[in-house]
């Protein structure tokens, strides 16, 4: 599904990723950890687009479409989803005008019917019912006054919504009480595991690979991969932190 | 304000920002004067659109004179939709505890010339006025409030905000705010903000991500942005409906 051949990033001119090569194939469930400033969101915000951060070098392959030269909602409409560490707060704009619009452009743009009003509304309160999230919520701003437990399962009722194929999930654990962890990580399995879909968690610690079993784990420091495994490998890394793996 | 009786130059602070030619040929203006008897209630709604994008379009203004007496209330929201030099300017007089809100937006592309212009004198004792600007200007063109609340001698609990905010979408646009306060009375509540900005990349990013095709994001992004100067307007949603057009024709010179 995605292949990221020697990718290489700048942010401000700074050389961020280096070299970094990873395959994700559907059905594959993959957890990156590695300490703070690795590159973990570099990471996210490349594959997403976002302005700044500058490809120097490499491929990426999405589905067969060279994603590197799609603008960012064309990404999004060809099955990417972003899940950001930090959801921005978008005043004036209420969640349901926001991902009614998203919902629709994506659906315009690979020739499928917009839904309605009803329709989407029926669909959007069924995603979140599912990550317990008040349907209230959905009709404020988007992620203005939410606390951060809300702004990621917010996050995850985007996700459920958009329905995409491979779902970069950056620290969606972070700012989570032991409930909200359970609610998300059970979200993100009845969403996203699926044989014709993929997961990219980054995440720091062990504990939301608990509710979310990765199929494999991946240390990324200095810009690159540096280690990659199967379950066990997180255990390892929270016991022995990452000196002795990196 | 200033003389009507002869064409100003641009020394003039009122009409600093018109352009020569245009002031000989809007010259005279007539005033237009409404009067809210005491205790009386009303609302006007200005859609102001100079057309001809092309950039030669007559120059428009219009000179507003309101009379709010004791208790009376007033809601007047503005829409300035283009043109060559559009300019829209109230003088407002306010009696005691009367109340007058003033929502206007300003939508300006190409080498737009808009401009809203308020002076609003509270007269006597305990009036209230609001004013919400909200401009966007891209192109070239420029967007300007010149806006002064005079506070009389002996208007004690007089309670006077403006909140100015222009949004540039590129950086040949113009935004000038000059929100003013005259102050002769005690025990006087005034406030004024103030603030130029761009749409947030971070805000257009995240939508993006979601699917959203940049002049559609910002083109949402705006709408909330002059939303809160339209809430006053009795047909607020026929008020959207053109704002969003004008500024989807703008957006799309902007990309
Ligand atoms: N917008 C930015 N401007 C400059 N440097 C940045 C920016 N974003 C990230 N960086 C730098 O890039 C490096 C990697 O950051 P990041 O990808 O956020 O790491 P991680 O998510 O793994 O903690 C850090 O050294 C950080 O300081
Ligand atoms: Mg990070």
């Amino acid at each position: 599904m995605l292949q990221i051949h020697n990718l290489s990033a700048t942010v401000a001119d700074k050389p961020i990723l280096k070299g970094l090569s990873l395959t994700i194939n559907a059905g594959e469930i993959h957890a990156i950890m590695g300490p703070n400033g690795a590159g973990k969101s570099t990471l996210g915000y490349t594959l997403g687009g976002r302005p700044g951060y500058e490809v120097t070098g490499g491929e990426v392959s999405f589905n067969g479409q060279d994603l590197l030269a799609l603008a960012p909602h064309e990404r999004a409409a060809a099955g990417l989803f972003l899940g950001f560490q930090y959801p921005v707060e978008i005043p004036g704009v209420s969640f349901v005008q926001f991902l009614r619009e998203a919902l629709n452009s994506q659906r315009r743009s690979r020739d499928e019917a917009p839904l309605s009003g009803g329709e989407f509304l029926k669909l959007a309160r069924e995603k979140a019912a599912l990550l317990k999230l008040d349907m209230e919520m959905l009709k404020r701003p988007v992620n203005v006054g939410f606390s951060g437990g809300e702004k990621k399962r917010a996050e995850m009722v985007q996700m459920g919504i958009l329905d995409p194929k491979l779902a970069i999930l950056d620290e969606t654990d972070s700012g989570l009480d032991i409930d909200a962890l359970r609610i998300c990580g059970e979200g993100i399995n009845s969403i996203m595991r699926k044989p014709d879909k993929a997961v990219l968690l980054i995440t720091h610690y062990q504990r939301l690979l608990d509710y979310v079993r990765p199929d494999f784990v991946h240390v990324l420091a200095g810009g690159r991969i540096v280690r990659s495994g199967g379950p066990e490998l997180a255990v390892q890394l929270e016991h022995h932190g990452y000196e002795d793996v990196a | 304000m200033s003389d009507l009786a002869t064409i100003p130059t641009s020394k003039s602070e009122d009409w600093r920002y018109a352009p020569a030619n245009a002031l000989a040929q809007i010259w005279p203006i007539a005033v237009e004067e409404i009067h809210v008897a005491a205790g009386g209630s009303d609302a006007l709604t200005l859609v102001q659109d100079g057309g001809d994008r092309s950039g030669g379009g007559e120059p428009i203004a219009r000179q507003i004179l309101l009379v709010l007496e004791d208790h009376a209330e007033f809601d007047l929201t503005i829409l300035n939709l283009g043109g060559t030099y559009s300019r829209i300017a109230v003088e407002a007089r306010l009696g005691k505890a009367s109340r007058l809100f003033i929502g206007g937006v300003q939508l300006a592309g190409a080498n737009d010339k808009l401009e809203i212009a308020t002076e609003v004198t509270h007269a006597e004792p305990d009036a209230t006025s609001r004013q919400i600007i909200r401009s966007v200007a891209g192109g070239t063109a420029s967007a300007t409030y010149l806006g002064k609340v005079r506070v009389e001698r002996g208007a004690d609990g007089s309670d006077g905000a403006q909140s100015v905010r222009a949004m540039l979408l590129s950086p040949t646009a113009t935004a000038n705010a000059r929100p003013e306060l005259e102050i002769y009375a005690d025990d006087v509540k005034c406030a004024h903000g103030c603030a130029v900005g761009e749409l947030d990349a971070m805000g257009l990013f995240y939508l993006a991500s979601r699917g959203i095709a940049p002049r559609q994001a910002k083109a949402l992004m705006l709408q909330a942005f002059i939303a809160e100067a339209l809430k006053g307007a009795a047909d607020a949603d026929n008020l959207h409906a053109q704002a969003q057009d004008r500024l989807s024709r703008l957006l799309e010179g902007e990309l």
